[in-house]
């Protein structure tokens, strides 16, 4: 257990190299492009005597590695600038507009993994069927289809030919007020309260976008379920648990699909980087009030600090998540922190 | 396991005659969805070429007296808000969409090649570098990245294409290290050595080729997955300006008409976008199968 | 107990339908050690989960009926088979680190089989594993139960593997080539363990093995295949005295044992007198005190310590040795693929240690020290043909061109037997033996005069191994090539030597002319390797 403690620490260090390493590359973007970024931090309607200004109050006159100590230094305080358009500090803004990201994300994740985990275990152990052609299908139209468009097509449906869904736009119809803030995710806030009817309103505004955001996650997860099933049923231990005769649900659940989970849970990383960019769109499409559809106006008006604080943040949250997956991993696989595997 | 694998393999010198173009054939008999994506493939590569010159409109063209007409047999799409001809639209835009993610695969594929190839071979302190650097790189969501990156060089098709490409070479740089890093101890390899072959020969004539055919796989489906970023981009007012017939923009400017009725301006525009990235997926899923028939997902 | 009629299995394969097995019949009786031996693709192991009944997809039995106790298996439905498997039938496998799952405690693999067949409850059930590790002759059981699979050594695994398949005292045990894999003393271990436990517990048991002498010295009675059918079956040392088929013939006179000789091991009527050659007295290579050593975990790894030996001109010397002893290690650095960390190594007087081996590949004497790999599938580029391959080292260490070039492959080609019109094919197009020609074919193309063989036939079946060896033996006669034979296997290692260098954790333990070391061995080491290597009965009596 010695040696996995300390393997787990190594990862958890491991993150410290990637978090500067994102720190360097987040202030590149900024300061060290070429284009005045003085120019570009006092927006477009400046000045040259307001450009001085901004130079001087962000410290550009100076050299760059004094910059990036700044630069640092400011990051720690938490302060990642002031946004022009509404001449609050981003990261208030970011902090406000962060529980509706995550509600919307979260809820598409799990829905995408209910279904996209089942549904490739289902495709692996009866290849060849008919779930597996669907399955096959699935995964190709659902890495083919942008976002954006699948959102409007379900919005032209369900709002439009339908009216069974309500007018995507933001996280609560104006019929209801914001449940008392405790943790920011309606649903949960709402339950909380027990606020019912607003729960289900929000659920209903909740619906559309965390299916298109499903739709396009589910593909990746159910892909690499299938393949990681095939290969974990063709498996040498597999032959010797049906050997021993072993029921086959214990050989499939026990014995594959727990091998299998291994490299699902990897792939998981690279599905939160795909998910985190699509939410921006998604974001965009349904006026959701997260911290996408917040960049997406901040670059409209090239407001600057808050594209930049919204990609650092965005950084920072994939780099977290990426350290859980790897931990949960560290749990299923006994392996881990060791030569072999 | 070895007896049921060798013997479902017959006597592989009893066909010398189907060399890989055999195969090539048998795969496109045996799978006609990948031979219809090599078809929806050369006619993109058509549209793009000679789409300009073939469309019934001017996609400039406005004209106030044909505003958001639906489909009809004057105007195939429809016509949008200004009266321009969604048709020639679309199809016009195949060109700079193809020319962004094809301009975009091609960088990311010749740098992360060489830089993955030199870390995979090489191994020690280059390959940590580049390691580090990459991880770097995906500790962005990257999407996310791209935007920071458009914002940060400007809002232009070339910076478009330089973001597409910078959040793709780590794709590259990483399947060509593991392709070269798995061939680096291979008999063959150690035998060209013996043969007389420099470091350099050896990577370059030896191990990189046995390394191009996940490559040209990764390829296909990367040049879907650009078409889809740019267009992602230029959703957002990145990129590409209006009026520029592009898909992405297309598709957010008819979003605007969606929830009054008006379907065909969004409609077709993203459904030649998904058409466009499914037969990239498509093809990449066949070419799969033509190099390895083993993996077949 | 167990009777087969004519089974026939086929698999559907892109190419269409594959018969693997084609009709065979045999029986096994109570307490009977039936062997089953044949080549690759000869249906051994197809005949052995046909009936179990665990064939992969793709794969059915056609016609024919497996009766075992008065039960048709082959009509038996899915869920009484999950009874018999296990508890009236098991197997143990190949690979044996692979076919244990590697996440889940050894101890609790062993309990899922015996809670399954009702040997044991949540109460006892750990107690009943340790037994069962315990029965498997497993140190210190209890510590063992909650290893994982990746904790333990390979023969450690194969236990384990043993123990799921007694743990419900099954009455027929199948062992599909139990060996593979694993080092010569570990194998004898194990094979010996397996048969302690048949015969302590009055089992059945069928071993499958490529190998005429492992199986002759475990098995009662032996059945050969080929090509799915089966060809002779007899008492092994009938077998092996009076074989009837003319397979079972070469397959006995393939078999290296002790007394055999090179020419030996092919049919009688190709047995054609070796060419004399000539032994030189001075040392072509000498090495000396040649040291490896690699940055590991905890501290430096010493792959090879110091060691000494020179090659006379026309001298054969087999370096032995199980994995890990450092005999590739050793090997790598003196063909230069390789920086020693210290020693010497000398060429006709001249140091190649001082040459670094990035540098090497421009050397003159590059052309002069050449390899033959072990796996010749690995060993050839896939994207190029045989031609291609075996010109490669002329265009870049000869002036040959042109017609020269191509007269000099064709030469070549004749020289290692491969017939001219193979020479444009690929790899993939080749079988086992021909690619081993192309590969040898190749590593002689320059002519060097030191030619390093790294377990050549390591990967072919014993026919084939038996005409590359009689090839390599014609060759060295011919070109008048020095061999260093890198190999595990002592017995055929002394077909091939004339002097033979024992290797163990990084030194050499034993050194000397082949009878001496094999016939004497003067080190406990040698001894144990040759004692545990399977020895198959002599032929006639001769």
């Amino acid at each position: 257990m010695g040696a996995r403690g300390g393997a787990i620490l190594m990862r958890i260090a491991q993150a410290i190299p990637v978090i500067v390493g994102v720190i360097v590359i987040s202030f590149v973007l900024t300061r060290a492009l070429p284009g005045d970024p003085a120019a570009q931090f006092a927006g477009l309607t400046a000045t040259p005597e307001s450009i001085e200004q901004t130079r001087v109050k962000l410290g550009l006159d100076k050299p760059l590695p004094e910059q990036f100590l700044l630069y640092v230094g400011q990051l720690l305080r938490g302060d990642l600038g002031q946004s022009i358009s509404t001449g609050r500090p981003v990261i208030q803004e970011l902090g406000a507009r962060l529980p509706a990201s995550l509600e919307l994300t979260l809820t598409a994740l799990i829905l995408a993994c209910a279904i996209a985990i089942p549904l490739g275990v289902l495709a692996a152990t009866r290849p060849g069927s008919w779930i597996d052609q669907l399955c096959r299908l699935l995964v190709t139209a659902g890495v083919s289809l942008p976002t954006f468009f699948t959102g409007i097509v379900l919005i032209y449906v369900f709002y439009y030919l339908l009216g069974i869904a309500p007018s995507p736009l933001g996280r609560l119809d104006f019929l209801y007020l914001d449940p008392p803030h405790v943790t920011g995710f309606f649903l949960i806030d709402a339950a909380i309260a027990g606020d019912w009817a607003t729960w289900r309103g929000a659920a209903a505004q909740l619906v559309l976008p965390a299916t298109t955001l499903a739709l396009f996650t589910l593909a990746p997860i159910a892909r690499m379920t299938r393949a990681a099933m095939l290969s974990a049923l063709s498996a040498d231990f597999i032959r010797t648990a049906r050997a021993a005769g072993l029921d086959s649900g214990k050989v499939l659940y026990g014995y594959a699909f727990r091998n299998a989970l291994l490299p699902v849970v990897t792939t998981l990383g690279m599905v939160f980087s795909f998910v985190l960019g699509a939410n921006v769109l998604v974001e965009k499409v349904f006026a959701w009030p997260g911290i996408g559809s917040y960049a997406v106006e901040a670059l409209v008006v090239s407001d600057y600090a808050a594209v930049q604080g919204f990609v650092l943040a965005m950084a920072l949250l994939f780099v977290t998540l990426n350290l859980v997956i790897d931990l949960a991993y560290s749990l299923i696989d006994p392996r881990f922190g060791t030569s072999s595997k | 396991m070895t007896d049921a694998t060798l013997t479902s393999v017959p006597e592989p010198s009893e066909n010398p005659s189907s060399g890989s173009l055999g195969h090539v054939v048998y795969v496109l008999r045996e799978n006609p969805v990948t031979a219809a994506a090599f078809g929806m493939f050369a006619f993109l590569i058509l549209s793009a070429l000679i789409g300009p010159h073939v469309v019934p409109y001017d996609p400039l063209a406005t004209n106030a007296a044909r505003v958001l007409q639906p489909p009809s047999l004057d105007h195939w799409f429809g016509t949008d808000n200004l009266g321009r001809d969604v048709f020639s639209r679309v199809i016009v835009a195949t060109r700079l969409d193809l020319v962004i993610s094809v301009a975009a695969v091609a960088l990311s594929f010749a740098i992360g090649s060489v830089l993955g190839a030199i870390a995979g071979y090489r191994g020690g302190w280059a390959d940590a570098v580049l390691s580090r650097v990459l991880d770097t790189i995906m500790a962005f969501p990257l999407f996310v990245l791209a935007m920071g990156i458009v914002a940060a060089l400007g809002n232009s098709v070339a910076n478009i294409i330089y973001a597409t490409a910078i959040i793709n070479i780590p794709f590259y740089a990483r399947l060509v290290r593991a392709e070269v890093n798995i061939r680096r101890e291979a008999g063959f390899t150690l035998a060209a050595k013996l043969a007389g072959n420099s470091d350099a020969r050896v990577l370059a004539l030896h191990i990189f080729p046995n390394a191009l055919p996940p490559m040209m796989v990764q390829v296909s489906l990367n040049l879907g997955w650009a078409i889809l970023n740019a267009a992602g981009l230029s959703f957002i007012g990145l990129g590409v300006r209006p009026p520029t017939p592009e898909w992405g923009i297309m598709v957010a400017e008819g979003a605007n008409f969606i929830v009054s009725g008006e379907w065909w301006l969004a409609l077709f525009p993203g459904l030649w976008l998904m058409l466009a990235v499914f037969t990239f997926n498509l093809m990449g899923d066949g070419l799969r199968d033509i190099v390895d028939p083993r993996r077949r997902t | 107990m167990l009777s087969i009629k004519d089974l026939q299995v086929s698999f559907r394969t892109r190419r269409g339908e594959v018969n693997a097995v084609k009709g065979i019949s045999f029986e096994v009786a109570k307490g009977e050690r039936l062997g089953i031996v044949g080549e690759s693709g000869s249906g051994k192991s197809v005949t052995s989960y046909a009936l179990m009944r665990i064939l992969e997809a793709g794969g059915t039995i056609k016609a024919g009926e497996i009766v075992y106790g008065g039960i048709d298996l082959r009509r038996a439905g899915e869920s009484s088979m999950r009874e018999i498997r296990g508890r009236e039938i098991s197997m143990i496998f190949q690979n044996p680190r692979a076919a244990l799952n590697p996440i889940r405690k050894v101890g609790h693999q062993i309990e899922d089989v015996l809670r399954r067949h009702g040997r044991a409850t949540r109460r006892d059930a750990r107690e009943k594993a340790i037994a069962a590790l315990e029965a498997v002759k497993i140190n210190d059981a209890a510590a063992r139960y909650e290893a994982y699979p990746f904790e333990l050594s390979g023969g450690m695994c194969q236990r384990v593997i043993i123990a799921i398949a007694i743990a419900c005292d099954p009455r027929l045990l199948i062992a599909d080539e139990p060996t593979t894999g694993l080092d010569i003393t570990t194998q004898k271990a194990v094979m010996d363990l397996v048969d302690d436990l048949v015969r302590a517990r009055d089992m059945s048991s069928i071993l499958i093995t490529h190998d005429l002498g492992l199986a002759s010295q475990y098995c009662d009675r032996i059945v050969v295949m080929k090509g799915g059918l089966i060809v002779e079956e007899g008492r092994p040392a009938e077998l092996f005295s009076t074989p009837k088929h003319p397979y079972t013939n070469k397959l006995v006179d393939a078999t290296p044992r002790r007394h055999a000789t090179i020419r030996g091991l092919l049919p009688e009527d190709q047995r054609t007198p070796l060419d004399p050659r000539t032994i030189g007295n001075a040392p072509m290579i000498e090495v000396v005190n040649l040291q490896k050593t690699y940055d590991g975990k905890s501290g430096p790894v010493h792959a090879v310590r110091n060691i000494s030996f020179a090659i006379r001109e026309g001298e054969s010397v087999g370096l032995v040795g199980e994995s890990g002893c450092g005999k590739s290690t050793a090997s790598s650095m003196i063909v230069r693929l390789l920086d020693p960390s210290s020693g010497v190594i000398l060429y006709r007087g001249e140091d190649l240690a001082r040459i670094p081996s990035a540098g090497f590949a421009g050397h003159p004497l590059r052309a002069k020290i050449q390899m033959v790999f072990q796996d010749a599938t690995d060993s050839l580029n896939p994207r190029h043909t045989a031609r291609q391959s075996i010109a490669e080292p002329l265009k870049r260490l000869t002036d040959l061109k042109g017609a020269a070039l191509a007269a000099r492959v064709e030469e070549l080609a004749a020289l290692t037997g491969l017939p001219s019109n193979l020479l444009d094919r690929f790899p993939h197009q080749l079988s086992g033996g021909q690619k081993a020609r192309v590969g040898i074919a190749r590593a002689i193309a320059t002519g060097p005069e030191l030619l390093i063989l790294d377990e050549p036939t390591a990967a072919l079946d014993v026919s084939i191994q038996a005409v590359v060896l009689n090839l390599l033996a014609d060759l060295r006669a011919r070109l008048g090539m020095s061999y260093l034979f890198v190999s595990h296997d002592l017995n055929v290692v002394r077909l091939l030597c004339d002097r033979v260098l024992v290797m163990k954790d990084g030194e050499i333990v034993e050194a000397g002319s082949a009878e001496q070391v094999i016939d004497k061995p003067a080190h406990p080491y040698t001894r144990a390797l040759i004692s545990a290597a399977p020895q198959a009965p002599t032929r006639r009596a001769a």
